[in-house]
């Protein structure tokens, strides 16, 4: 009787059998097709593939053929890989430095404001992102409000050349992704008992001293969660480079997305998927290290940051 | 001296900290003021201020091809919430209860959609539609949707799930309810606030996106962010700040109220 009485209203495992079957055909068996027709060769016509096994894909990472018909090393693939690295690498940065005082900040304030100014952080990351991305193609315009103050205030004679541009692309990145840099670290602030911090500074530490060695370590998994949340979306983003980068500064996601529109090379696409899939992999690996035990309730606890 | 106790006077006064983040606000905020601001603009170039109207709102309102996108992003997202909310209450009820390996395997199944960037999940989902045979448009984006929907849709559930005192229950067994009828009337009732609160997070989850719908929106069959892509692409007019205006207006709502409701009670 004690047993079912401990059981009772603690949840029926069942019940998550429709959910865990309707995320393993829509979540899990995309990403086995990816890798299923990174396999495969390319259809002559149309879309789709040919059903004939095939390393071609992956071939075509590395080499191409040049005009003459010679098969040869072809770093434009890997340059790209390399580009998308750099510009996630620099919207990590720049967001962290954003959001580690903006977090210690409100985590500072009292309870009521905490709650209040938190939201605020939230509130754009709920908005559309093709619109904040839309944001910066008018600010950073050649008459966009940057230039035509400086023009019109005579600081300069002819627009600053902002737009299309890798500074806008990583300005679209960073704008998207702060968010989720600031609330996983304000998530693990909160928890921090600031009067450590207090002690610190009674005993006669500095400032910066109690940050560096008391503060920062102890919002160290909010950090790794941001980074997690800001850095593997930022390397396989799309809009940013899409609309502000003006094919100047082509990311994965782009040339991912041309494979499967115009150039019609599933295959392709599908091989830089399975990269961006290994990265991603390679990188939960290595923040798992880095945090020492990764967990499911870690990231719930900084995604529940979020409502 | 004896300083002020509570949230740490130590870090409280840290200088710069204040500024830095008044700046961080500014940046988060500024860009979606401009967008709104020049949705009234009357100059056909939109970054060039000529005087104020409310001509590109009647516009688009009035384009017919706009309606029936904005038609097409509603009966997405309805149908969309609806079910990832179902599903989303089967695994909030159900998750706990998991053994390990189990609960392992549903997590990464649930979080790996707000990891792995979104382009892949578009394509794999393409890719997997066009292999089954399952056609292009406002059908496969709902199917889509409601994947991706379910962490949001789930997350106030389970905040909301932790808050029920064990105890409830157990009164309840105690006075004989079976477990069925415990959950109906019991779990349900005092779930209603997350339900909702998840559901209005699904909704915009779904009405704001992008990628996917791009990939898989058939022809004829686009949706609303799909369509100003498309505008922006071809000449950018105040026209399309007046409907990204609507669609901020729509996500800062029912943002808001999901968080009214969630705060409640609590």
């Amino acid at each position: 009787m004690g047993n079912a009485r401990d059981r009772v209203g603690r949840g029926n495992a069942w019940a998550t059998m429709p959910g865990l079957l309707y995320l393993s055909l829509l979540v899990l068996a995309p990403l086995l097709v990816i890798v299923v027709y990174s396999f495969l060769s390319r259809a002559k016509l149309g879309v789709g593939v040919k059903w004939e096994f095939s390393t071609q894909a992956y071939a075509d990472l590395f080499f191409s053929e040049s005009l003459s018909g010679v098969r040869g090393f072809d770093p434009t693939y890997l340059q790209i890989i390399l580009n998308s690295f750099w510009f996630a690498l620099v919207t990590l940065i720049v967001t962290l430095v954003l959001a580690v005082p903006i977090a210690l900040w409100i985590a500072t304030r009292p309870p009521r404001w905490r709650t209040l100014l938190i939201f605020l952080v939230t509130i754009p990351f709920w908005t559309s992102l093709l619109i904040r991305t839309y944001a910066f193609l008018i600010i950073l315009n050649d008459n966009g409000p940057i230039n035509s103050t400086l023009v019109g205030s005579g600081f300069i004679d002819q627009a600053l050349p902002l737009l299309y541009t890798p500074f806008a692309t990583v300005m679209g990145l960073v704008y998207a992704f702060l968010p989720f840099m600031i609330l996983p670290i304000y998530a693990s602030a909160e928890r921090f008992d600031f009067r450590l911090a207090e002690a610190a500074y009674d005993l006669g530490a500095a400032k910066i001293t109690v940050l560096r060695r008391i503060v920062l370590p102890s919002i160290r998994p909010g950090i790794i969660a941001g980074a997690l949340l800001v850095f593997i979306p930022a390397l396989g983003s799309f809009l940013a480079p899409e609309l502000l980068g003006g094919g100047k500064t082509t990311m994965i996601a782009n040339v991912i997305a041309s494979q499967f529109g115009a150039s019609r090379n599933w295959p392709f696409g599908a091989a830089l998927s399975v990269m961006l899939l290994v990265i991603t992999l390679l990188v939960l690996l290595f923040l798992a290290h880095l945090a020492r035990r990764t967990n499911k309730s870690g990231l719930e606890s900084n995604m529940e940051a979020l409502i | 001296m004896r300083k002020q106790s509570g949230t740490g006077t130590g870090l409280k006064n840290f200088p710069l900290f204040a500024t830095m983040s008044v700046m961080v606000f500014l940046f988060l905020y500024i860009p979606l003021l401009v967008v709104v601001g020049y949705s009234f603009n009357s100059n056909r170039v939109v970054t060039v201020w000529e005087g104020f109207t409310l001509d590109w709102y009647v516009e688009v309102l009035g384009n017919d091809d706009i309606q029936r996108a904005l038609f097409n992003s509603l009966r997405v997202a309805v149908v969309a919430t609806f079910f990832s909310v179902l599903i989303a209450l089967g695994l909030a009820i159900g998750l706990q209860r998991l053994a390990r390996a189990g609960s392992t395997f549903a997590w990464a199944l649930i979080g790996s959609p707000l990891i792995i960037p979104e382009i892949v999940f578009a394509i794999g989902t393409l890719a997997l539609f066009v292999q089954v045979g399952v056609p292009l448009g406002l059908t496969g984006i709902t199917l889509a949707h409601i994947a991706f929907c379910t962490p949001f849709a789930l997350l106030p559930l389970r905040a909301r799930l932790r808050s029920i005192d064990i105890a409830v229950y157990e009164s309840a067994a105690d006075l004989g309810a079976n477990e069925w009828r415990i959950f109906r009337r019991i779990t349900l009732p005092l779930l209603a606030p997350g339900v909702m609160a998840g559901a209005l997070l699904a909704f915009i989850i779904s009405l704001d996106d992008f990628i996917v719908s791009y990939f898989l929106s058939g022809p004829g069959a686009t949706t609303l962010p799909v369509y100003i892509f498309g505008m922006i692409r071809n000449a950018i007019t105040p026209g399309v700040n007046a409907l990204s205006t609507l669609l901020l207006l729509a996500s800062i709502v029912f943002v808001s109220i999901s968080y009214v409701i969630t705060r409640r009670k609590r």
